[in-house]
């Protein structure tokens, strides 16, 4: 039926310019982008855990997390595995270069809900990237958590990001961070193994843990598996989950995960809620 | 105004000309290729005069029926989603060079359409689109301004199709709600005219311009008895009682395995499906390098790199497409938008190449006793 217009909003659609300010070599194959905003009216505030849709001009767009800054800091860094196309295009960008973004989007990790908990933070890979922001918010805070445990498994040495912060969160924070690798070279000292592996030897209460989990679908379920071991409740579970992306604001379909956007609904998600799809072949 | 009035064919004619003289963009169903398609109508002319269809599982066949009737059918393969979510379109534009660009959004096409012909499954179907388009968290401003600009003149089935099921669905075959005029074609011994429901004051204002006379008491009669008949006719049924919860926990069940075995995965059943609305974008880069553009298509959940990650893709099978397809569209659509996905408007059944029928697979699951087997 006819009826009368709403005044138009810019389309979600429609990336906004973002100028590179710095360009920080994490590894071999990741790098990270701090962006700020050319000349969008928007602000940067953005939750630990949400993610942008940065566009490489020309190639195509992608989903990334957003991994930092430290509150108060400028900007919004975004740490990007180079592993194709986009993330290939974006790997060459140089400071002071353009890209397009969009959001922030999704859920975010349950920062204020945890207080007085214990925190078990478990990534994998890259994984670790969407889960900094979480720990620069909680070592924001940190007399407001219990003990703050991070398990963390790559593939290689090589792989480890952000090693060079750990001594302050061990130091500083008093977080329990502790490695390990699927594979070791002659300089590993470290464990060897899976990261679920590494759960038993963490110190905390399960019962009032709160557990966040990011990594491939596979690491999570061992992780989940570990964590209920230990009797960390369901609804104290927090995974992500990742699907193609197209849009990440409802329209593309492309996201859906059983009756979940993952875009909109997503990517955090609290286990309970999603465990009757989670692990289902092909869903 | 809320009585009823009633106009001849000559009237409808005018009906199209005040629309068009209102700037609106007129589409409705007409004949093209052996099918009842929609597109732009002149006059009374281009409408299907005297066709019905016949439609089964895989088939779709347009046949002359002994009367002038210029709605004496089902629908066909189109839907109106082809006019409120274009199946391509440019998104945006941006040119740069050297690192840096310019992103140039695109203009807004408000191309005001009037609805000629819409069935109440299809008055239903728009509406869960605006659902996914303008009532949730984002707005698709392209969608938003067809959607208010456009105006519907539906029309009340006098006929089912033969893979029709709107009655299990809760969707028709009576208009409802939603157009600016609602239709009953009336075709009475040696008399042919509409009895016009007037839904809006748009409406109205149109209707002052045709000539018209106000309805009798026999002739409104007349009109509910017509709708009444089709809701009997329907060509398939559907339990839907918690078909949710049935297919939710089934989504191992054999039967998905013994569909596959029938699907092409050919997507046919998603492109007709007016309330599917998945899409893809694509980028294009002139040969210099300094143009580009993105485009948005429709897509499908059928096609090879709809679930594409880094890798792989998650739905490899045509087992678990299908699934995700009808799961989506019984099931998780009720969680994601409070509604069933489906209007039991028949088209995935008729235009299914193997004729794989939901209305017969569902009853499948529904009667056996295998229950789920979780790999998890
Ligand atoms: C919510 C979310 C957050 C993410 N955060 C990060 C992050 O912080 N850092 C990071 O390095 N990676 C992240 N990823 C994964 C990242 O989006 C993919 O690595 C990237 O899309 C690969 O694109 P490509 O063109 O380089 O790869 P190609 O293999 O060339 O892929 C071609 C296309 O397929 C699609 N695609 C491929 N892999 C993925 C994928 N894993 N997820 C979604 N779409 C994909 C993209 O449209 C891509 O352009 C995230 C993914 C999601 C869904
Ligand atoms: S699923 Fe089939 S019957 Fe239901 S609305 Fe779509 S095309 Fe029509
Ligand atoms: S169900 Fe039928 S129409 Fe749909 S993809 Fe399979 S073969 Fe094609
Ligand atoms: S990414 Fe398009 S619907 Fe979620």
């Amino acid at each position: 039926m006819a009826g009368k217009m709403e005044p138009l909003m810019q389309s979600p659609m429609t990336p906004w310019p973002y100028r590179i300010q710095k360009v920080i070599r994490e590894s071999h194959d990741t790098f990270s982008l701090n962006v700020v905003p050319k000349n969008s009216p928007d602000s940067m505030t953005f939750n630990p855990g949400q993610f942008n849709m940065l566009y490489a001009f020309g190639v195509g767009e992608v989903p990334i997390s957003i991994s930092g800054p430290q509150p108060g800091g400028k900007g919004m860094i975004h740490t990007i595995r180079d592993v194709g196309i986009v993330t290939g295009a974006l790997h060459k960008l140089k400071k002071d270069q353009t890209i397009g973004l969009r959001g922030p989007f999704g859920s975010a990790w349950p920062i204020e809900e945890s207080k007085g908990y214990d925190i078990v933070i478990m990534a994998g890979g890259i994984g670790l990237a969407p889960l900094r922001p979480a720990l620069y918010a909680l070592l924001d805070q940190r007399d407001k958590f219990g003990e703050i445990v991070l398990l963390y498994g790559v593939r290689k040495p090589e792989d480890l990001l952000f090693t060079k912060e750990f001594e302050t969160w061990r130091g500083k924070y008093g977080v329990q961070v502790k490695m390990t690798v699927d594979t070791a070279d002659r300089e590993w000292r470290g464990n060897v193994g899976v990261v679920n592996t590494l759960v038993q030897r963490a110190n905390f209460d399960p019962m009032n843990t709160v557990a966040m989990i990011c990594g491939p679908e596979v690491m999570m379920r061992f992780a989940v598996s570990e964590l209920k071991r230990r009797e960390v409740p369901e609804d104290q579970i927090f995974i992500t989950m990742e699907r193609n992306m197209k849009c990440a604001v409802g329209f593309c379909g492309h996201c859906q995960f059983g009756p979940a956007f993952i875009c909109k609904d997503g990517p955090i998600f609290r286990y309970d809620k999603v465990k009757q799809f989670f692990g289902i072949r092909e869903i | 105004m809320n009585k009823s009035v009633t106009i001849d064919r000559e009237g409808l004619n005018q009906l199209i000309s005040v629309l068009n003289g209102m700037g609106f963009q007129v589409v409705g169903p007409t004949v093209r290729d052996e099918a009842i398609v929609y597109e732009k109508l002149e006059s009374i002319k281009d409408l299907p005069e005297g066709f019905t269809d016949e439609q089964d599982g895989g088939v779709y066949r347009l046949k002359k029926r002994k009367d002038k009737s210029l709605f004496g059918y089902a629908v066909g393969p189109h839907s109106w989603k082809k006019f409120l979510h274009p199946p391509e379109r440019r998104l945006w534009q941006a040119d740069g060079e050297g690192g840096d660009f310019e992103i140039k959004p695109e203009k807004l096409d408000a191309t005001k359409f009037a609805f000629i012909g819409v069935r109440s499954c299809e008055m239903h179907a728009i509406a869960i689109q605006d659902k996914v388009f303008i009532n949730d968290k984002f707005v698709d401003p392209v969608y938003q301004v067809r959607r208010e600009n456009a105006f519907f003149v539906a029309v009340n089935c006098g006929q089912a199709g033969g893979t029709c099921f709107c009655v299990s669905m809760n969707t028709g075959p009576k208009v409802e709600a939603g157009f600016d005029l609602a239709l009953t074609e009336i075709l009475d011994n040696d008399r042919h005219y509409f009895v016009v429901e007037v839904g809006s004051e748009q409406g109205e204002a149109c209707m002052e311009q045709v000539t018209h006379k106000l309805a009798q008491n026999e002739e409104v009669t007349l009109a509910e008895k017509v709708v009444k008949e089709t809701a009997g006719q329907m060509g398939r049924t559907l339990d839907t009682t918690h078909i949710k919860e049935l297919l939710y926990e089934n989504l191992e069940h054999p039967r998905w395995d013994d569909i596959a075995e029938r699907c092409l995965s050919c997507a046919n059943c998603t492109m007709v499906c007016p309330t599917c609305f998945c899409s893809t974008v694509e980028d294009v880069t002139d040969i210099t390098g300094t143009h580009a553009e993105r485009w948005q298509k429709w897509d499908s959940c059928f096609t090879m790199d709809f679930t594409y990650l880094h890798g792989g893709e998650v739905r490899a099978s045509t087992k678990s497409r299908y699934r995700q397809w009808l799961t989506h569209k019984l099931a998780s659509w009720q969680d994601q938008f409070g509604s069933s996905g489906c209007v039991g408007c028949g088209r995935c059944i008729t235009w299914c190449p193997p004729a794989i029928d939901f209305t017969e697979e569902i009853p499948k699951i529904r009667d056996s006793e295998t229950q789920t087997l979780k790999t998890s």
